[in-house]
């Protein structure tokens, strides 16, 4: 063999994780990944299936090149507008040396070869994602099983990057660029060490010869699969850390980009389904009244599923018209709340009986309770974050066929073997008789790590036999869905006589993931005591962007704010001076007052307010200036800076960055699900108001690349610091504290 | 039999005149770029053009397209597929991120600059506070349209482009 195979492990050189536990069964062609979880050659099983263009040649499992040197990453986590797709090409791009021009992106098809049991680590056991070397196989061999039994094929956590991105696809990339060097040292007689790949070529100086990777791209799924890659430095980085176009936009511009939403059965006669499910969670259908729909034109069948009604026909909007007209009586809740006050009325009850000390302890450090009693200025607070709706763009939808005892499902998701398995549980199949197409998603913000809207659609689906798309309305969307928790949280603090903050002790009622969003461990806080009482929720939950950290860092955020102005403190000040331990974060909330000018002069009637976070690994403080002087809050702008340990895509993360503020916002202004009569009361955008582009501030983003080996996320670390930053603006502003969401609300 | 013209094609469909002209363009005509986001004229994702006029085609009937022509995302780039500056301004600032509501956004700062070629920011706001972006691409809606209409330079030359490093 030549001797790429075995090159030196050097400080870059990273295992190639499935390679390590299974090098037995490393066969010629096989690139690691997948090996481990399915022995034998993915190459052979996965070429059908992952590459059926023009001469196109898998190399590994992850990419594949064609007659005209094009390389087409194939990545494993859905693109649903953080730009996964892309950086994920670009990572495995800078180490094969790989000509952008020349990369395209493939949507991993829903199969047991593309599971990313990394991001399930990157979730579950952060720290262990550079595990040394000697723990590797046990970590590696935990979370591939893991990942197998749990359908680990998932996008969420702001991971992508992180997990995937570092540990498989850079690892694809060089390895795939080892296997073609290996490759062109054999056909031309030289030394490997003396060839060169850039730019898509491989060339040897010496003799000069090159040519395109396309042309040794066979040979090379012949060599055998490098166990230790060696991966670039960044001194060395060529796309990574670059600002390389996004490979998913050009088809969003001019309609071609398919979502969902937009699938066809192929050689198939559309139907359409509109479904209202019951009001109320937990409760059936008692009685419908269907007389008026059944004659309506085009209405195919109209099915009572006992927890939704559902009217096929040929279009989506004959089922819709039908729909309308169909009355029904529902059986009786038994959930006792019945409005939002009912909700918080519990929680409260919860954070009573749980007091000062009770409650499931999540950190304990020194002696809160001790501290609290001796502290010269004693402070404390409630506060209140409201039921939410994710409210993605493409509203819930899935087409399904189920014919022959097999079914097929087109559908925006973040989990397809999750949808799989429930689709296939719920129809009495296996999860091998059913098939998962997923295109690009129209919004997923956690929404779509749930399934709920898959099963509905596979269960019409077999009612009918033919192929239907399922589309939920709006008003289903907002009404009868999934929620981010409503949560209320109460926080007392301790200040010494020279105004520090000594002591902490929050409870709550809500804790979801990640398990440290309730915590602010960057502060240098003595003595803690954060504590969880749970109680029950009348909606049914789903992650929201950020999870916890969408209500705990306004609690967290808020209630450090009101500790300064207490301690008679500048909230920057009083910040600055609890990061002695934490150089990263202090830059970082440094840098973003910089940005801001904090300090400087404001007009009359105008407020700063700021606030910290780190979430997903990400570092970001945010810097609201907001303007009261029409007696409501507006934002004319949005300082950021964020310390992701280093950015992949910079223009990419800083489009991630003003996403997050802007969905922020509007939760922060005007989220809010409320409740009457034990259901949803909002049922479009015009009672569930979204910022537009006449309420958009100014946004300027700021990067810190701290430490390129401790990466964060992307998708969701915006999103935590813009509701307290807004609170803490609107204080400095009108003096008023706001600890209750929606602030738009209390400014009527 | 509801006849128009669907990006300078002739087209008649037998429907219900009453059916909005989102879901004959998507379910009749095939036409998936324009989107279904709310069904009720609040979000903008369904936004074509009609007689040049930007509407809601999920609230307007087909049969106010009669005789009209209809002009949708698909018929934006010209005939051998050359983006619009529209469009183009849309990739140098790297606009999208789900990209679900970008159609409509793109056809109502189509309509905006066809009529205001130099808007102010109280223009884009009045012409575009129509148009959600769920993701919160605003910021980036704003530079766009202005790149579109030349006040201000392109941003997407910057760093690797199109991987000519």
């Amino acid at each position: 063999m030549n001797d790429m195979t075995k090159p030196p492990r050097s400080r870059a050189a990273k295992w190639t994780r499935r390679g390590f536990i299974g090098a037995g069964v490393l066969t010629g062609g096989a690139l690691v990944i997948g090996v481990g979880m399915r022995p034998g050659n993915p190459v052979a099983k996965l070429g059908p299936v992952v590459a059926g263009g023009k001469g196109e040649q898998l190399i590994n499992s992850w990419l594949k090149i064609d007659a005209d040197n094009v390389v087409t990453a194939i990545v494993p986590h859905c693109e649903m507008g953080q730009g996964a797709h892309s950086a994920l090409a670009q990572m495995l791009a800078d180490e094969l040396e790989a000509d952008w021009s020349l990369v395209r992106v493939m949507q991993a098809p829903a199969d047991g070869n593309y599971l990313v049991p990394d991001t399930i680590r990157a979730f579950v056991a952060p720290g262990t994602l550079d595990a040394p070397d000697w723990l590797e196989p046990t970590w590696n061999g935990l979370f591939t099983r893991i990942a197998r039994l749990a359908d680990g094929m998932i996008t969420g956590g702001s991971s992508s990057v992180r997990s995937t991105g570092q540990h498989t696809m850079r690892i694809a990339g060089a390895a795939a660029r080892q296997m073609l060097i290996g490759a062109a040292a054999q056909e031309w007689g030289v030394p490997a060490a003396e060839i060169t790949a850039a730019n898509s070529m491989l060339s040897h100086k010496a003799s000069g010869r090159s040519a395109p990777f396309a042309k040794f791209a066979a040979a090379a799924a012949e060599q055998d699969m490098p166990q230790t890659p060696v991966l670039k430095q960044p001194k060395d980085y060529r796309l990574m850390g670059t600002d390389a176009p996004r490979l998913d936009i050009p088809a969003k511009v001019n309609g071609t980009a398919s979502f969902g939403i937009d699938a066809k059965v192929p050689g198939e006669t559309m139907s359409y389904a509109a479904v209202r499910r019951v009001p109320v969670p937990g409760t059936r259908v008692a009685k419908m009244d269907a007389s008026q729909a059944k004659g309506m034109p085009g209405v195919l069948q109209i099915l009572n599923m006992g927890d939704f009604i559902a009217v096929v026909a040929d279009s989506y909007w004959q089922a819709q018209q039908a729909l309308n007209a169909i009355t029904a009586e529902y059986t009786k809740a038994e959930s006792p709340v019945r409005s939002g006050a009912d909700q918080f009325a519990r929680f409260a009850a919860v954070l009573d009986k749980a007091g000062e000390s009770g409650g499931k302890a999540v950190v304990t450090r020194g002696d809160a309770k001790a501290a609290l009693a001796g502290a010269a200025k004693r402070i404390s607070a409630e506060y209140q974050a409201p039921y939410l709706a994710h409210a993605p763009l493409e509203p819930m939808n899935a087409t399904v066929r189920v014919k022959d005892g097999r079914c097929e499902i087109w559908t925006s998701t973040q989990v397809p073997l999750m949808a799989r398995s429930a689709a296939a549980k719920a129809l009495g199949l296996s999860a091998d008789d059913v098939t998962v197409h997923h295109p690009l998603l129209g919004g997923g913000f956690g929404r779509r790590l749930e399934v709920d809207y898959v099963v509905m659609a596979a269960r019409i689906g077999q009612a009918t036999g033919f192929p239907v798309k399922m589309i939920w309305s709006r008003e289903e969307d907002l009404q009868k869905g999934l929620f981010r928790c409503a949560d209320l949280s109460r926080i007392a603090g301790g200040l010494d006589a020279q105004g520090r903050l000594v002591a902490y002790s929050s409870v709550f009622t809500q804790r979801h993931d990640p398990a440290d969003a309730c915590d602010c461990a960057f502060y240098d806080i003595p003595n803690k005591s954060i504590r969880h009482a749970e109680s029950d929720l009348h909606l049914p939950f789903a992650a929201f962007r950020s999870v916890d950290h969408s209500q705990q860092a306004f609690f967290i955020e808020s209630f450090i704010d009101e500790a300064a102005h207490a301690a008679a403190r500048d909230p920057l000040e009083f910040r600055l001076a609890m990061l002695g331990q934490s150089p990263r974060h202090k830059a970082v909330l440094e840098k973003a007052a910089a940005m801001a000018g904090w300090g400087k002069p404001l007009a009359a009637g105008h407020g700063r307010g700021l606030a910290l976070v780190e979430s997903f690994g990400t570092i970001v403080a945010e810097v609201v200036e907001v303007d009261m002087t029409k007696g409501k809050p507006r934002l004319t702008n949005v300082w950021c800076a964020a310390d992701p340990g280093f950015a992949m895509n910079p223009d990419g993360f800083r489009n991630q960055m003003e996403g997050g503020i802007v969905f922020g916002l509007t939760a922060a202004l005007y989220g809010e699900i409320s409740l009457k009569d034990g259901a949803v009361e909002q049922s479009n955008f015009h009672d569930y108001q979204m910022v537009r582009m006449d309420e958009c501030p100014a946004i300027a983003v700021e990067i810190i690349n701290g430490d390129h080996q401790k990466l964060g996320g992307a998708g969701e670390p915006g999103l935590p610091p813009i509701a307290p930053a807004l609170a803490n603006a609107v204080f400095a502003a009108t003096g008023k504290r706001i600890r209750a969401l929606p602030l738009a609300k209390q400014f009527v | 039999m509801a006849k128009f013209t669907i990006n300078g094609e002739a087209a008649s469909v037998d429907v219900d005149p009453a059916m909005p002209i989102l879901w004959v363009v998507r379910e009749r005509l095939g036409l998936t770029g324009t989107k279904f986001g709310c069904g009720a004229a609040l979000c903008g994702a369904c936004t074509v053009h009609l007689d040049g006029q930007p509407v809601r085609s999920c609230s307007t009937p087909i049969a106010e397209a009669e005789g009209k022509a209809i002009t949708t995302i698909e018929g934006v780039a010209g005939p051998e597929g050359e983006l619009s500056k529209v469009q183009q301004a849309w990739i140098s600032e790297q606009v999208p991120q789900c990209g679900y509501c970008q159609s409509g956004q793109i056809m109502a700062a189509t309509a905006l600059l066809r009529d205001n070629p130099k808007p102010s920011d109280a223009d884009i706001d009045a012409a575009m506070a129509g148009n959600i972006c769920r993701c919160g691409t605003y910021v980036r809606i704003r530079r766009a349209i202005k790149v579109a209409a030349g006040l201000e330079p392109a941003k997407g030359a910057q760093g690797v482009a199109g991987g000519q490093a």
